[in-house]
């Protein structure tokens, strides 16, 4: 499940439109499987971005965010071109992944 | 006791003043907010998010969605502000629980955030967005011809 974010990171005008692409099931915890046993909640809960490990994003998801998430944010100020976006993300197991962007 | 009372005071007026200094990063407070996500209806949902009454509808709250979604498993929602907002969310009024997705905002986080949900049926989409202490709203009926709760 630890497969790579797709992050794309770039500035206009001085926002940093900063677009993100996880990888997870996001199960609702709510469906049952073929054999009528209730599949296990599995999904993201909290997701932040930080520069120079300074947080510039937080996100918390419910099981109602879609499979595979996508996350669309804008930041003003706090990034520019050239810097280092980390974007990492923890789920209801504890599991994390984290990736890096150069914002371009 | 009155002393006590005085130091927790001071202490809490201390933190207050770390947080805004920036000492203390929203991150290392922010935890994920279960009673908010496990609440079933919207008003339950604005509760637990510490609003008192109930948010007011504004035109400076502007929610993106779709009129009529084909697939309910993919809903693509947006919420975006005029205000100097801190925090926001998206709602989802008949889902088993209303919370989908909640965004904190830092400063230098502009007032715009945007998603993908699943929605069982159709249903009323609500963003919300906390600014100066108070939740103001924007709602929109979405038609799903077909459910995201399927399996």
């Amino acid at each position: 499940m630890a497969s790579p974010m797709r992050i794309r990171a770039t500035e206009s005008g001085g926002v940093v439109d900063v677009k993100v692409l996880m990888r997870h099931l996001m199960e609702t915890g709510l469906r049952k499987s073929s054999d009528g046993k209730p599949i296990p909640a599995w999904f993201i809960t909290i997701l932040d971005a930080k520069v120079q490990d300074k947080v510039v994003f937080t996100a918390e998801f419910g099981p109602a965010v879609s499979k595979d998430p996508f996350l669309n944010f804008k930041l003003k100020g706090t990034a520019k071109k050239g810097d280092t976006l980390v974007v990492s993300w923890v789920d209801n197991k504890g599991e994390t992944n984290s990736s890096t962007v150069e914002v371009k | 006791m009155n002393l006590q009372r005085r130091k927790l005071m001071q202490m809490t007026a201390l933190v207050g003043l770390m947080a805004s200094a920036g000492l203390i990063t929203q991150a290392e407070a922010a935890t994920w907010d279960k009673a908010a996500f496990e609440a079933k209806s919207v008003d339950d949902v604005v509760k637990a998010l510490g609003g008192s009454t109930a948010p007011t509808v504004s035109d400076k709250v502007t929610l993106r969605a779709p009129d009529i979604a084909e697939n309910g498993a993919v809903v693509p929602v947006g919420v975006e502000s005029s205000l100097p907002a801190t925090q926001m969310a998206i709602l989802v009024e008949k889902n088993p629980s209303a919370l989908a997705a909640m965004f904190i905002l830092p400063e230098g986080a502009e007032p715009f955030a945007s998603t993908r949900v699943k929605m069982g049926k159709s249903s009323n989409v609500i963003a919300l967005v906390k600014s100066d202490g108070k939740w103001f709203m924007s709602a929109k009926e979405v038609k799903v011809t077909l459910g995201g709760c399927g399996g």
